[in-house]
């Protein structure tokens, strides 16, 4: 019980443990800009009364939430169609593997060129990074489903759409929700960079303009630390999926 | 038990699987005939080519030469009407063993579908785990399953590779009863491949002895022992050693 406790609670403890010496930090060092954890709080609190920061935190989960639902809706049937046929996959994995390694920031002026500056173009970037990852995780999905699942489904008569939605499917969640996880974790770093340059709002543009606005580095890690909580908020959320009863099985050596 | 009508015939099916180190004959010259109803046991050391021989019957794998026909059909690929049966690893996991059981039946009524899951998780002794995922059964839970699922589409003939391989001793015993039960009930055509000479000669009509490199025919051996078979009977004990004697070991270690 008085384990379990401490247990539970030892995250809470490195947090205080993390943000005790950097308030040392700050208050052994005179002068310094970097603001302490008790000024990032105001700083916080400040955005919240003036209304920005709820407005902020929306408009970056929606532009992550498009970005990252399209790539997730396009890349997860096209990832599991190219991992079933070993043709198919063979003609578009050489251009794959080519746009794969391009960041997602390399796009940013094309973004630009064709949306403007605006939600489009971090909408863009964001789907172009969770893309290539989500693809590839749904392809190895379907390449590591033990074929005695594929075997078993044939024998009981299914092929084409039907084994894909009665055994495929099925078989690569567990995968699948892996690569959700992975993810919205780029999609999360994309979105920021793209709101440094491409738009006018959002905690990323928060971040910059904090910078460029006076030097309020309260703001500037403000920023930072909403974008660390929502991040972990999100992950919690996806790690609900693996609690389903259907997907338990894919857990079990972990 | 048995009818006289030929059910599954294999002729003269050969197999040759392609290495890195050049062509191996994983099956030469394959003949036999399987009546409906009859129970054959396929034994022989690992490598002889009996698994491969099953895949073959079951339409996962094309002969080199030869043809396997079914109720005077050619078999060109897996069929509903005939259920491979994996070791447990088969069942699907992301199903709940009612699920799992109604795999197959679609295609019917919702009444007729009940009844048909009832009657067999009932059957396997799995009544009070429909809810259930697999990973919450044992391994021997999960092989009734999967022969659940199997025998649920009511299939003519059913393929069993080593079923009970993955078991513990006692649990292969119940497990290889349960089967006879079912076999003795539902009257399909079973074809057993294993590589326990005692299993063999619990269950099958007939045990088909291979050998390996190449995997051929060796002997055929008829179990004129009737169900349910004493293992200490005189016959019994002649049968079993005639084969350990066919295959080349001893009885005694």
């Amino acid at each position: 019980m008085l384990r379990r406790l401490i247990s539970a609670l030892a995250p809470f403890g490195a947090i205080l443990l993390l943000l005790a010496a950097w308030h040392l930090a700050v208050v052994s060092n005179p002068g310094t800009l970097i603001p302490s954890p008790f000024r990032v709080a105001a700083g916080i609190n400040e955005l919240f009364h003036r209304g920005l920061l709820i407005k902020y935190i929306v408009a970056s989960l929606f532009r992550v939430t498009w970005g990252y639902a399209l790539a997730v809706l396009i890349a997860v049937p096209a990832g599991i169609v190219l991992g079933m046929s070993s043709r198919l996959e063979a003609s578009f994995n050489p251009m794959i593997q080519i746009a794969r390694p391009i960041s997602a920031l390399a796009w940013i002026p094309i973004a630009i060129l064709w949306f403007g500056v605006g939600d489009l173009s971090a909408i863009f970037l964001i789907f172009l990074a969770s893309f290539f990852p989500m693809l590839v995780t749904a392809i190895n999905a379907v390449h590591n489903i033990d074929p005695i699942y594929l075997d078993a489904g044939r024998n009981f008569g299914l092929a084409g759409r039907e084994l894909v939605v009665r055994i495929v499917f099925p078989a690569a969640v567990p995968q699948l929700i892996a690569g959700l996880r992975i993810t919205l974790g780029v999609s999360g770093l994309v979105v920021v960079a793209a709101e440094m340059i491409a738009v006018t709002s959002g905690l990323g543009f928060l971040i910059v303009d904090s910078r460029n606005a006076g030097d309020r580095y309260d703001l500037v890690i403000g920023g930072m630390v909403m974008i660390g909580v929502i991040g972990l908020l999100l992950d919690r959320l996806i790690r609900q999926l693996e609690r389903l009863d259907s997907v338990k099985w894919g857990y079990s050596g972990q | 038990m048995t009818g006289s009508r030929t059910k599954v015939e294999i002729r003269g099916v050969n197999k040759k699987f392609i290495t890195d180190t050049g062509e191996v004959d994983a099956l030469q010259q394959i003949d036999l005939d399987i009546r409906d109803g009859e129970l054959v046991c396929l034994l022989g050391p690992s490598g002889c080519g009996k698994s491969t021989l099953l895949n073959i019957v079951g339409g996962f794998l094309p002969p080199t030469s030869g043809t396997v026909s079914i109720d005077g059909q050619v078999v060109t690929k897996p069929d509903s009407r005939r259920i491979f049966v994996f070791q447990e690893r088969g069942v699907f996991p992301w199903l709940t063993v009612e699920g799992n059981v109604a795999f197959g039946l679609h295609s019917l009524s919702r009444a007729e579908r009940e009844a048909r899951i009832q009657h067999y998780v009932k059957l396997v002794g799995l009544s009070g785990f429909e809810n259930a995922y697999p990973h919450e059964l044992s391994g021997g839970m999960k092989q009734r399953l999967e022969v659940a699922r199997a025998f649920a589409v009511n299939p003519d003939v059913l393929y069993l590779d080593e079923p009970f391989g993955a078991l513990d001793s006692i649990t292969r015993l119940v497990m290889r009863g349960e089967l006879l039960r079912l076999w003795q009930a539902e009257k399909k055509t079973i074809l057993f491949v294993t590589h326990d000479i005692d299993e063999s000669v619990q269950l099958a009509d007939r045990v088909v002895v291979m050998s390996a490199r190449p995997g051929r025919i060796r002997r055929i051996v008829d179990i004129d022992i009737p169900h349910p078979r004493d293992f200490s009977s005189r016959r019994y004990i002649e049968l079993r050693d005639g084969i350990f004697e066919e295959i080349g070991l001893a009885h005694r270690i």
